[in-house]
């Protein structure tokens, strides 16, 4: 990190769009499917035939308002489509529906880790369809790509969502970007897939000198289809913009592209003008007027959000903060927890077990996880042994952990007259280790009750073995 | 062989059920008449022998009902699926379209034999249909003078007696004028009655498919089959009552509005006799007449003229040779250059401008001054006769200010031909439902007298047209063609 | 109203309309005409109107969200001027 960075502050503000998981596409009835043959998900509307008219699909219009409802937002009494006038390949129209100023949710937040982050808008629209580019074909001057359209994605329905410039660091960003995530895929409106391409992000950055509350210019940065390479590409280019600044050049407005392969922004070749859109209020569709009664239907079909759910583990379970944010990474890692403490299992164990087994919701059921750690809990078995238990269990998922403990022998042993038995054995079969000890070296103690737990195969607990030991010796 | 020069629909169902003739005798004459006689109108642009002979033989075969087997022309803008549809343009020549539009398939399955699809100004983008790619169309009460447009194919194909029903679409005025120039019946519904499923789109918040006929009850029974809401047209809707084939004898009771200051400049005065007394048979009929203010309808023209070709200008974007249509790419041509070839060689001249114009008007930094403008004038226009529906029941006017003009004599001066429209334009801005039925001749050409209703009042103008006409005894037949030239 | 014949080329630009040196002048001059009777609408003091964006008063026209079997490929191929490997091939876009 540069020295200067301290006097700079970067401001970011994020694009998001997220694929919604409708049966049929926005605004014709195709179905909404990712992955198929080119070419075969595609009718007259989404292929932009002559006379054909989009419809809209009302459940997207649904998912539209829930994700207003996750994020705080007004919900629009009444908004409008309008057209976004643009050529190219991907555009059938060569105009996409989309929504202008009449948006259909806006002035929500997302609070993330203490920080409330301003959603300035979500809207509705469809998504452009997909171009694979080719080598050069014969005839093509040499080194020119082709491309080959694919029409099954056009028409996707899409929620774009913009933040404020409410946003202080890469990391912050990325955070943000994980909760709503999560929120996205616990309300169930999208799979959040950005190696699918069903969330996508880019984002405008810029730098103030810390202080300043006017805005410096801003950059946008897109095609960065991982949260990894949203971190890094942020980074860089705040890093780039204190360094001109710092040299007293100024940042231009661009459009700044990431390259995957290099890991790095590269500036697109500059438009001769910027894009004139050409708003204007699409006249195949008139306009929604979702009633009151529906947005509050809606609002009471949503589960516990991902934010709700973090305070909650906090506040009534005891769970570290941290923790709780990390138990909430996903919907299904959040569901495993509750339904292991719902087990029976004591919370802060549970956490510990849950996030330090990250496989264990996919393969161990969780009232079996539960039973595991009641069985350590009741010193049934001790931490060594329960790892090796809940190996077995990982690899027999239907078994019961306290049968497991049974058939393998792994009970710790408790019996004292074993356990002295045993202790006995070990200071006998080591002299040199015990005159050490009597010598003075304390530190000794650990190689013999490691012996003990050897003779033991790890079934003891360690301490009751050292208290042993040192009253015999 | 059956006379069809002045057959209506109506004579076809009695003829057929009665058996004096089959269906197939009957397309028979009329694809007869189109092979002896469009060959000097080029009413079509192409015709279906086999296919409508084939539909009527099915009809022959296993029996029919009501419009089953009467023929219909259909203007080359409506998509029939398997079947070329060009709407007038080079742009899209050997375009076959994959699917039937809303209309069509309504259409389709009362059973109505298509002839064959009608000649058009390119993408209905004119008032004369000179601006088609493939040749006009001849107005068969004097082949030296337009039928009117965009929808002057259909117009004169029911005006020749080559098919007694044709669909149009008005967009400013393109079924009502042409209708008025050829004589005929012709007649847009309320914005919304009719699904634009189908329909190859210029200005999507006016367009609207009707029909023409030779009557106003053939008018009738077209719109029953083309009414109602599609599912798959957002903009359309159910009609609050259906469609009934009128029957008044007169006009008792109906108070009808005219605009006298909109009538002050600009009409022939052969027109405004016909006109005049076209409202001297009204009140003979019993109807009240009285004066109401349209203030805004000066201003329709050119706020049609801004709303119309900006939504054009974004609706003929697809036409880009991607996946469809006229593609043309020389080596080392990026996308962009393809895009600019094929659009500059698909496109015609009117179209070029029109798009041009709808671009220059949702421009950054003239959005406002120019569309959003327009857009509050609607406003104002829809207000407007409102306010004049509160003090009558329909309102009238000439359809066009002036008879058939002769092929040439506007298309060097795209306003004046814009001027054709000044009459039906209002209408369309307010979304309003407009019959134009001819109601007497200048010149020895046909004038068309307009009426026009409130939102969804199509029966309320049926039963005032129906008996106006019964008073006014037109006779659609246009005098009999000149000998044929080799 | 006068347009110019850098407006023009700038229109034409964003309508991918290929226009000949030879037309550019003629296109001004018509789209000047036009605009010249257009700006009739100036005239007008509308500043509180609400525009009109459709003449039917209709809102909330949607449909359930249902998916039904898309067009065969081969249909959709059929009018494409240039289908290559089950798609739409496109010259370069740079």
């Amino acid at each position: 990190m540069s020295t200067e960075a301290g006097r700079w502050e970067p401001v970011i503000g994020l694009e998001i769009h997220v694929q919604l998981n409708t049966d049929s596409k926005m605004f014709c009835r195709c179905e909404n499917r990712f992955g198929e043959e080119p070419n075969t998900r595609t009718c007259p509307v989404c292929l932009g035939h002559p006379g054909a008219l989009p419809t809209i699909n009302a459940g997207a219009v649904d998912k539209a308002i829930e994700i207003g409802l996750a994020l705080d937002c007004d919900v629009a009494s009444r908004c409008q489509f309008h057209r976004k006038n643009y050529f190219y390949p991907d555009s059938p129209k060569a105009y996409q529906i989309s929504q202008y100023d009449e948006p259909i949710c806006a002035h929500g937040h997302l609070d993330v880790d203490g920080a409330r982050i301003g959603i300035t808008r979500a809207h509705l629209e469809e998504d452009a369809a997909k171009l694979v580019h080719a080598g050069g074909a014969g005839g093509r001057i040499a080194g020119a790509e082709s491309s080959v359209v694919d029409f099954n994605r056009c028409g996707t329905p899409l929620v774009e969502i913009v933040t404020e410039p409410d946003l202080r660091s890469p990391e912050q960003a990325v955070a943000f970007l994980g909760l709503l995530k999560n929120t996205l895929q616990t309300i169930g409106v999208s799979d959040c897939d950005m190696e699918k391409g069903s969330l996508r992000c880019d984002a405008n950055v810029s730098v103030r000198r810390r202080g300043d509350s006017a805005l410096g210019t801003k950059t946008e940065l897109k095609n960065m289809n991982s949260f990894k390479f949203l971190g890094e590409g942020m980074a860089a280019e705040i890093e780039r913009q204190i360094g001109l600044l710092e040299s007293g050049e100024v940042v231009l407005q661009e459009t700044l592209h990431y390259d995957p392969a290099q890991r790095r922004l590269h500036a697109r070749r500059s438009k001769e003008e910027a894009d004139d859109y050409r708003y204007f209020p699409e006249p195949d569709l008139v306009p929604l007027e979702p009633s009151r009664d529906d947005v509050e239907r809606l609002r009471g079909g949503l589960p516990e959000l991902p934010g709700a759910r973090i305070a909650r583990f906090r506040d009534e379970l005891g769970i570290s903060a941290h923790d709780a944010v990390d138990l909430n990474a996903t919907p299904a890692i959040a569901g495993y927890f509750e339904a292991v403490v719902a087990a029976g299992a004591d919370p802060k164990a549970a956490a510990d077990w849950v996030r330090n087994q990250p496989g264990a919701v996919d393969r161990v059921p969780a009232a079996s996880l539960a039973g595991l750690i009641g069985l350590i809990a009741a010193g049934t078995i001790t931490a060594t042994i329960a790892k090796q238990v809940y190996g077995l269990l990982e690899a027999d998922p239907a078994s019961d952990p306290a049968a497991l403990v049974e058939q393998h022998g792994l009970a710790t042993v408790g019996d004292s007259s074993e356990l002295d038995a045993l202790v006995a054995q070990v200071i006998d079969s080591n002299p040199a280790l015990v005159e050490q000890f009597r010598g003075g070296k304390d530190g000794v103690i650990n190689a013999l009750v490691g012996q003990v737990m050897k003779e033991t195969r790890g079934r003891a607990d360690a301490r009751q073995v050292q208290e042993l030991l040192r009253s015999r010796l | 062989m059956t006379e069809t020069s002045g057959l209506t629909a109506e004579r076809c169902i009695e003829l057929l059920d009665a058996r004096e003739v089959s269906c197939r005798e009957l397309v028979t004459a009329y694809l007869d008449r189109i092979d002896r006689e469009d060959p000097g109108l080029h009413a079509f642009l192409r015709t279906r022998r086999e296919a409508a002979l084939a539909e009527a033989d099915g009809f022959d075969r296993d029996g029919r009902t009501g419009l089953q087997g009467v023929p219909i022309a259909l203007k080359d803008i409506l998509c029939t699926k398997g079947e070329e549809t060009t709407a007038g343009s080079r742009i899209l020549a050997g375009h076959v379209p994959i699917y039937d539009g809303g209309c069509v398939s309504r259409v389709k399955a009362a059973g109505l034999v298509s002839l064959g699809k009608t000649n058009m100004d390119e993408f209905a983008m004119g008032s004369s249909t000179e601006n088609s790619a493939f040749g006009v169309t001849r107005n068969p009460w004097d082949t030296d003078r337009v039928p009117g447009g965009s929808s002057g194919g259909s117009s004169a194909a029911v005006a020749a007696g080559f098919a007694p029903l044709a669909l149009g679409t008005d967009t400013g005025g393109s079924i009502r004028q042409p209708a008025a120039l050829c004589g005929v019946v012709g007649m847009k519904p309320t914005y919304g009655a009719v699904s634009r499923y189908g329909l190859i789109a210029f200005a999507s918040s006016l367009d609207q498919i009707g029909p023409f006929a030779l009557t106003v009850r053939d008018c009738a029974l077209l719109l029953q089959v083309i009414c109602g809401k599609d599912e798959c047209d957002a903009t359309s809707v159910e009609l609050p009552e259906p469609i009934a084939v009128p029957d008044a004898q007169d006009l008792r009771g109906v108070r009808i509005g005219v605009p006298s200051a909109l009538l002050e400049q600009g009409i022939e005065p052969g027109v405004r006799d016909a006109f005049d007394a076209g409202i001297r048979s009204a009140q003979g009929l019993g109807a009240e007449v009285v004066e109401v203010a349209l203030p805004h309808a000066g201003y329709a023209l050119p706020a049609y003229y801004l709303i119309a070709p900006a939504e054009a200008s974004a609706n003929l974007s697809r036409f880009d040779g991607v996946r469809y249509g006229l593609r043309r790419e020389e080596d080392g041509d990026t996308i962009i250059d393809m895009y600019g070839r094929t659009r500059a060689e698909g496109f015609g001249a009117e179209v070029k401008r029109r798009i041009m114009l709808g671009t220059y008007a949702l421009s950054a930094g003239y959005y406002d001054a120019y569309y959003g403008m327009a857009q509050k004038v609607r406003t104002r226009i829809r207000e407007d006769f409102q306010n004049a529906f509160g003090a009558c029941d329909l309102i009238a006017m000439p359809t066009s200010p002036t008879v058939a003009f002769r092929i040439g004599e506007r298309v060097g001066d795209p306003w004046a031909m814009y001027a054709s429209d000044v009459l039906t334009v209002p209408v369309n801005l307010a979304g309003l439902p407009g019959i134009s039925l001819p109601c007497g001749l200048s010149e020895g050409l046909p004038v068309g007298f307009q009426l026009v209703g409130p939102a969804f009042a199509e029966n309320r103008i049926l039963s005032a047209a129906h008996a106006l006409e019964g008073a006014l005894g037109f006779d659609p037949r246009p005098p009999a063609p000149a000998e044929a030239s080799a | 109203m006068a347009i110019s014949d850098a407006d023009v080329l700038h229109v034409a630009r964003l309508a991918r309309l290929r226009l000949d040196p030879e037309d550019v002048g003629r296109m001004r001059e018509e789209l000047s005409t036009i605009l010249g009777h257009v700006q009739e609408l100036s005239k007008l003091d509308l500043g509180d109107v609400a525009p009109t964006a459709h003449a039917l008063d209709v809102s909330n026209s949607v449909r359930p969200d249902a998916a039904r079997p898309s067009w065969p490929r081969d249909d959709v191929l059929r009018q494409a001027p240039d289908p290559a490997d089950g798609g739409f091939r496109v010259p370069p876009t740079a």
